[in-house]
């Protein structure tokens, strides 16, 4: 980096900057999005009709909540495939908690508490324990899922109590889980971005041993990260609980996947130590909104998971090409 | 760690630790966890609930032999349940609406199965994609091209000498038992007598080190992905046989229980380490144990809390082992 800014005259700096504007994931998500809703806007201009977008938003809004925590885990170098059935745990919790006649600010702040305790303890399998976060979290979703199915049976969740719906409240006009999306997002970005904890997470996920050497605990930066997804988890899960008035107890299908691809997606990378949090929301919104647009431009649903894998394919390889440019003009 | 204590470890070191490896700790659990449950009820250890449950065991264990080698490599590959599903489909699509005899139609959905594999293994080799990543795009994919192709829509009344495949019997042994036999023992010359198998050890602890003393790193990987969609596709041939029809949904989450059983086995998520005895006990133990606690009166889903449970402590235990012998790799 040094020895190309050096080598590439005065000129460089400012070329630079302006292609990291533009050239960032971010910027590529927000350009594919805006070129998403002009397209399919105007073959079917019910696409971008407001009633579409607040439910595309709507509805999709807790996955990017939970893929601020995911990519904060696969940051930091970790990976949880439990998260999906987490959170489909925390949602029944919830919702059982205000039926059973609790204050609705318990059973909105008690799933919170839960997640954090859960994957806290599997940030500290992971960090002291030495068990690969790929394996910790395996055998979590089998114990979560198998835990919930057998004590709920699936059985939907009724008679939820008035003032319950945190996610069908509009504040002036704005549907609440806007407002913890947009939110979260920025502070969750902010955080990493200048708090020294935050700045760890890159360390750790960057090199590991490189972050030990200059002072930085991975043990408790691992162990901290994953508490802090299971917050966001709690967080996601209050909003798909408190969206219909209904909470089946059983886990969301394919939940974990459709979290783990929108950081993906969101140019976090897997191997560790790069990505943003902002990246993986736009590009939460960006699959919700292909999802959506299959319908308006006559594409049966059915095709969904498959352009779900070429996005992800597209988007792996557009990185590595951007590495490669960037590596031959080193 | 001085020479005078190596000596003096290695005089120590008591017989019963030295053949305390993952596979032995297993195999004890697995004995240990079949004899309380064989004293529970009676429906248990009889021979035909366990060729029943061998019948069941197929297709996961058909994939976990590849996953293994795949691993090994410090590779992981979640696209197989999606690649079964593919080939179901494939199978039922090419028959039915294209009217290919059942055997063509079975030739096909195998030749696109292991296409699949082999796409993942060319993108990982050749264009670098990390294993992880490739695999859970053509996980969306490889499902999604089965539920566009099929529209939710499933196909039956497959010809009656098809089912002999996955519920027919051969020596009063189900037929898919010998094949995944057969295919325990290719796999386990293969990764402990050849020099391919040895290599994939090496990749596994040194990639780079690897490729500098000549080993061909790529066309290796290439042919480990490329098995593994094979058997997939196998596993959804037999799959199909045995529940006799086809649906886009078919081996959903069987990526999970595969790598739950190859884990469980003792092969490191980390590479280097793994041996096919270790997955062979790690999936009959999961089946077994899935299979004893329902006939004890659990419930079905309760179960799965038992496997990931006894995924996590036997992975503490290995671990607790090794660094009791301070042989940490």
């Amino acid at each position: 980096m040094t020895a190309a800014i050096l080598a590439g005259g005065r000129s460089e700096p400012r070329w630079r900057s302006i292609q990291r504007v533009f050239g960032g994931q971010e910027t590529i998500l927000l350009l594919c999005l805006i070129a998403l809703f002009v397209i399919v806007g105007s073959i079917n201009p019910r696409y971008v009709a407001e009633r579409n977008l607040s439910s595309i938003f709507l509805g999709n809004a807790y996955i990017a909540v939970a893929a601020i925590g995911m990519s904060m885990v696969i940051i930091s170098g970790n990976i949880d495939i439990s998260v999906g059935s987490l959170i489909g745990v925390l949602a029944t919790i919830s919702g059982s908690l205000a039926v059973g006649g609790y204050p609705i600010i318990v059973s909105w702040m008690v799933p919170l508490v839960v997640g954090a305790l859960v994957t806290a303890f599997m940030g500290f399998l992971v960090a002291y324990l030495r068990i690969p976060s790929i394996v910790v979290s395996l055998g979590m979703l089998s114990i979560l899922k198998g835990g919930l199915i057998s004590i709920t049976a699936g059985a939907w969740i009724t008679d939820l109590p008035a003032g319950y719906g945190l996610a069908q409240m509009r504040p002036f006009g704005i549907p609440m889980p806007i407002y913890f999306m947009v939110l979260l997002t920025a502070a969750a970005a902010l955080w990493m971005r200048y708090s020294s904890t935050g700045r760890s997470i890159y360390a750790v996920g960057g090199n590991a041993e490189a972050a030990r050497l200059s002072g930085i605990s991975s043990k408790r930066t691992i162990m901290t990260v994953f508490a802090i997804h299971g917050v966001f988890a709690g967080i996601a899960s209050v909003l798909f609980a408190t969206q219909l008035s209904v909470i089946q107890s059983t886990v969301p299908p394919n939940l974990e996947l459709t979290i783990i691809t929108a950081s993906v997606v969101g140019g976090v990378s897997i191997l560790g130590g790069i990505g943003t949090v902002i990246g993986s929301t736009l590009a939460a919104i960006l699959l919700a909104a292909i999802g959506s647009s299959l319908i308006f431009i006559n594409v049966s649903p059915y095709w969904l998971r498959a352009v779900q894998g070429v996005l992800i394919l597209l988007t792996v390889l557009a990185d590595l090409w951007r590495r490669r440019r960037q590596m031959s003009r080193r | 760690m001085a020479i005078t204590d190596v000596i003096q470890s290695e005089r120590r070191r008591p017989a019963l630790s030295h053949w305390l490896h993952h596979e032995v700790v297993l195999a004890l659990i697995l004995v240990l966890s079949l004899l309380v449950l064989a004293t529970q009820t009676d429906r248990f250890l009889t021979t035909e609930n366990l060729l029943n449950q061998g019948r069941l065991m197929a297709e996961v264990g058909l994939v976990a032999l590849p996953m293994t080698f795949i691993i090994i490599t410090a590779g992981i590959d979640l696209s197989v349940g999606s690649i079964l599903g593919l080939t179901a489909i494939i199978l039922g699509v090419s028959w039915k609406n294209l009217g290919l005899p059942l055997g063509a139609a079975i030739f096909v959905a195998m030749s696109v199965g292991t296409f699949a594999g082999f796409v993942n293994g060319w993108f990982i080799t050749r264009v670098n994609v990390p294993p992880l990543i490739m695999t859970l795009a053509t996980l969306a994919l490889y499902r999604g091209l089965a539920e566009g192709t099929s529209q939710a829509r499933s196909v039956r009344g497959y010809p009656e000498w098809f089912f002999e495949l996955g519920q027919g019997e051969i020596l009063g042994v189900p037929t898919q038992l010998w094949i995944l036999c057969l295919a325990i023992i290719v796999a386990w010359l293969l990764l402990a007598y050849t020099a391919f198998g040895r290599s994939l050890y090496a990749i596994g602890h040194n990639e780079t080190g690897a490729r500098f003393s000549g080993i061909p790193v790529d066309r290796y990987k290439m042919i480990i992905y490329t098995a593994s969609g094979f058997m997939a596709s196998l596993a959804g041939c037999i799959f199909v046989s045995r529940v006799s029809t086809t649906r886009s949904d078919m081996g959903t989450g069987l990526e999970l229980d595969v790598i739950a059983a190859v884990v469980l086995g003792g092969t490191s998520i980390f590479g280097g380490v793994g041996t096919i005895a270790g997955t062979v006990l790690g999936f009959i133990m999961i089946q077994l144990l899935k299979n004893g606690l329902s006939l004890t009166g659990v419930k079905g889903d309760a179960t799965i809390i038992v496997i990931g449970s006894v995924l996590i402590l036997s992975i503490l235990l290995t671990n607790f082992i090794q660094h009791r012998r301070g042989d940490s790799e």
